[in-house]
């Protein structure tokens, strides 16, 4: 896009262009009058004040129920001393936005936060030397406040001051932030931004877009993974009115007027597949991790083992997709964390070039990591140019269940020793297949050993909320808690002992404080345990308090600490925090993808229980508000020591030390 | 079987023309454009697809069109037809009892039918009453808070 192309899209004003990248900055000064330039490479955001006033900021991030829309509206509302109404956010559209990794590993706030910040506090410096200009007064003299520009007797809105201007500014390294201390918008907690269109069902998420002459797409999938085709009869589904049947190699897809048809034209295709033969099912697959090790298994005799099934991210809005090609340009809705991965994708699937694709991410129905490629997109993509009609292409649930991609299983082994005062002497931690992140301790030892071992995986995984956080948690956290009990040492205790970083000291005092730890009563059939951890550039500590009936966990209450540098919308950040909290209950107590014979057994609501309002705990959150540091992510580091502090408690309350996530008791 | 011509939705009668096999949510969705009602699993689980049928929460993944012909049925569209909201959205706009808002429309009819049974709810019959709906984000504590709020203000239109 060429500098006048914005003014021919947008109408006349004002444009910041925010360059990420400071050896192709411009420099500052003076806005630039003139349209001519090519935009710099490097755009991280942009944002136009019109003509009406209107602030409209683009950002290549999406909005996936983490609440980044509202967050990255009050940054502008701070930095530009406007209402929170009068901002637009345009999000994740790869023909309207700048290009963007994607969405995941909690980067918006520490990343996206900043940038949209100085493009605002720009514009509001573009702003003031306007109205200085304009009512040719000392600069020093004009000052904004709730969207007004104000000196002395003068005042206008932005619309009268950015009326008749084509001006584009690319922003200079030097402008000041808001410090976080004297933040007014950012740092409370407004209102959802687009809250209303979500409770009255207005907001139109990618499962709800119509084209028109749209047609509904289904695919044939094998009974199994990696089966191929041997034959398709397809002639009783190409008679129904209005079916079309689309057959490439393995791809088998029907289009239908409407989706009941599409449905009935799925079930009669009769196609035969020629099976495969699994190398794992959900039972043996952490032998499997070892037997497969690219790089060999421990052999420390005394390692204690820990094991991580499987599971599902459920987003509850499937993965959907609408397709629709232009002569040989093509546009997509789909729900995705990464609107121009999923660009690269279908431009490399389809053979066309980057720019003939055009991805709109329309706020989705949550991701948790698990939206990152864009499957149903492709399918639909594939449907619409053969049938050469918009289409359709929402999952269902058992296709998201199965075909997308789950959170890794593992196998986590560990051994440490203890010096005769009871800190770390040796620690030795070996994670097969599930991942990285927090492998490493936070607590202080003088000697360790922590490997990730890559392994083969039946199952096709990939991102989830945390990543392998929350089973390396699990692991070291639980094992922590043995190393206390083994010497009877109170686990607070011992891990303070170990713990010399003070902001993990900072997060388990104040959850202990909250939670009553020293003072917590024993009471039959009850027990409280407690985790911490690190990870993101977020602290978290856990004191959880379980019952034990019957066999069956209920877990009473959840005291959480979290400290992620600067908070930005505390009740936003609550709100993750709740949501943290309720998913990893799923996962540390019931959550599973059992498979066997290359088949999700558990592929369906019905066989994969999530979390529901009777097994919420009651939760309190402990904030800790760090002004002096620069702001993380919250929405997957909360969720991290929740398994193992459950854990941890069904051991005080039982005596029973479960080593498997979701932990199910014995007898 | 007799195909179904007409529907009465959100006060109005709707002419559609469909198999009385079809599901209610199919109809309302892919027929009357009104994609407020969000299906999440089919099978009756996750309760995002739930419809006031003569004042009832329902499933409208689980119910057949034909069942429903001569019924009064309101979808999350309905609920502020003039635009005011009702004071159970209100409620849940201020306990931000939402994040990704999938849910959301489903709870909000799940939660108007329970208020309408049970004027003032304790935490345990609002927990018992909506432990149908699924939030995967977890906002359960803050549905929870929407409704004992709501009731508080009266909680019906
Ligand atoms: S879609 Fe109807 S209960 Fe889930
Ligand atoms: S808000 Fe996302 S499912 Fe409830």
């Amino acid at each position: 896009m060429r500098r006048r192309d914005f003014f021919a899209a947008l109408g006349g004003g004002i444009v910041v262009l925010l360059v990420d990248d400071s050896d192709a900055q411009e420099s500052g000064g003076g806005g630039r009058r003139g349209t001519r330039e090519a935009l710099p490479q490097n755009l991280s955001a942009w944002l136009h004040i019109g003509e009406t006033g209107m602030v409209t900021v683009y950002t290549g991030k999406v909005e996936v129920g983490q609440n980044a829309r509202t967050s990255l509206t009050q940054a502008v509302a701070e930095e530009l001393r406007a209402p929170v109404e009068q901002i637009r956010l345009v999000m994740g559209d790869t023909s309207l936005t700048p290009f963007d990794m994607g969405t995941f590993g909690s980067q918006t706030t520490p990343q996206m936060g900043p940038v949209i910040r100085r493009a605002a506090a720009t514009a509001r410096e573009t702003l003031v030397d306007l109205a200085s200009q304009k009512w040719m007064v000392e600069r020093a003299t004009v000052s904004i406040a709730d969207g007004k520009v104000l000196s002395g007797s003068h005042r206008a809105g932005f619309g009268e001051l950015t009326s008749g201007q084509k001006l584009t500014q690319t922003i200079p390294s030097s402008v000041a932030l808001t410090p976080a201390a004297e933040w007014k918008v950012a740092g409370t907690s407004v209102a959802k931004v687009g809250g209303r269109d979500m409770v009255t069902g207005a907001h139109k998420y990618a499962s709800d877009i119509k084209r028109p002459g749209m047609l509904h797409g289904k695919v044939l999938y094998p009974p199994q993974f990696g089966a191929t085709l041997a034959s398709l009869d397809r002639t009783a589904a190409e008679a129904m009115p209005g079916v079309k049947v689309v057959r490439e190699d393995n791809f088998v897809g029907v289009t239908a007027p409407d989706a009941a048809t599409a449905e009935k034209a799925l079930a009669a295709l009769r196609a035969e597949w020629k099976p495969v033969t699994a190398e794992a099912s959900s039972k043996d697959v952490f032998a499997y991790y070892k037997k497969n090790s690219r790089d060999g298994a421990a052999e420390n005799p005394h390692l204690t083992a820990y094991t991580v099934a499987y599971i599902a991210h459920v987003p509850l809005e499937p993965r959907a997709a609408v397709a629709e090609w232009h002569d040989d340009k093509l546009t997509v809705w789909t729900g995705t964390q990464r609107p121009f991965g999923v660009r690269s994708e279908l431009s490399q699937n389809l053979k066309i070039s980057e720019d003939r694709v055009h991805v709109i991410m329309p706020d989705t129905g949550s991701g948790y990591g698990g939206k990152h490629n864009g499957e149903a997109a492709y399918e639909a993509a594939r449907l619409a140019y053969a049938s050469g009609m918009p289409v359709q292409r929402n999952w269902t649930r058992e296709e998201e269940m199965t075909w997308a991609y789950f959170r890794p299983g593992g196998l986590i082994e560990v051994h440490g020793t203890l010096n005769p005062d009871g800190t770390l002497a040796t620690w030795e931690f070996h994670n097969y297949n599930s991942g990285p992140s927090a492998l490493q301790t936070p607590y202080d030892v003088p000697h360790k050993s922590e490997h990730l071992h890559q392994s083969k995986s039946p199952l096709r995984q990939g991102s989830y909320r945390g990543l392998a956080g929350t089973a390396n948690h699990f692991a070291r956290e639980s094992y922590m808690d043995e190393l206390a009990h083994s010497i009877k040492m109170d686990p607070l205790e011992f891990r303070l002992q170990n713990a010399r970083n003070e902001r993990l000291r900072a997060v388990m005092e104040a959850a202990a404080q909250k939670f009553g730890w020293k003072n917590r009563q024993q009471t039959a059939g009850r027990g409280c345990g407690l985790a911490a951890g690190f990870e993101k550039g977020g602290y978290v500590a856990a004191c959880a308090e379980v019952s034990v009936a019957n066999g069956a966990v209920k877990v009473l209450r959840v005291v959480e600490a979290f400290e992620c540098g600067a908070v930005v919308n505390p009740e936003h950040l609550r709100n993750q925090v709740d949501g943290a909290v309720a998913m990893g209950l799923g996962g540390a107590l019931f959550e599973q993808i059992d498979f066997a014979d290359n088949r999700i057994l558990s592929d369906r609501l019905s066989r994969y229980r999530v979390p529901r309002f009777a097994d919420m705990p009651a939760i309190e959150s402990v904030l800790i508000d760090r002004k002096d540091l620069p702001s993380a992510g919250a929405g997957e580091t909360p969720i991290m020591g929740i398994a193992p502090a459950i854990g941890n408690a069904i051991f005080e309350a039982t005596g029973q030390r479960i080593r498997t996530m979701p932990m199910k008791l014995v007898g | 079987m007799a195909r179904v011509r007409e529907l009465h939705v959100n006060g109005a009668q709707r002419h559609i023309n469909a198999d009385p096999e079809r599901t209610l949510l199919s109809v309302l969705r892919d027929d009357l454009d009104l994609t407020g009602t969000k299906y999440g699993c089919g099978e009756g689980q996750c309760a995002a697809c739930t419809v006031l049928i003569d004042g009832q929460a329902t499933k409208s993944c689980l119910t057949k069109v034909g069942t429903v012909a001569a019924k009064r049925i309101v979808t999350i569209e309905g609920l502020a037809p003039e635009g005011k909201l009702h004071p159970v959205q209100e409620a849940f706009l201020e306990a931000d009892a939402m994040q990704c808002g999938y849910c959301t429309p489903g709870m909000i009819l799940g939660a108007v039918a329970l208020l309408e049974r049970t004027p003032h709810p304790s935490d345990a019959e609002i927990v018992s009453g909506m432990n149908g709906h699924i939030c995967r984000c977890g906002t359960y504590p803050r549905v929870v808070s929407a409704v004992r709020a709501a009731a508080k203000q009266g909680g019906r239109a």
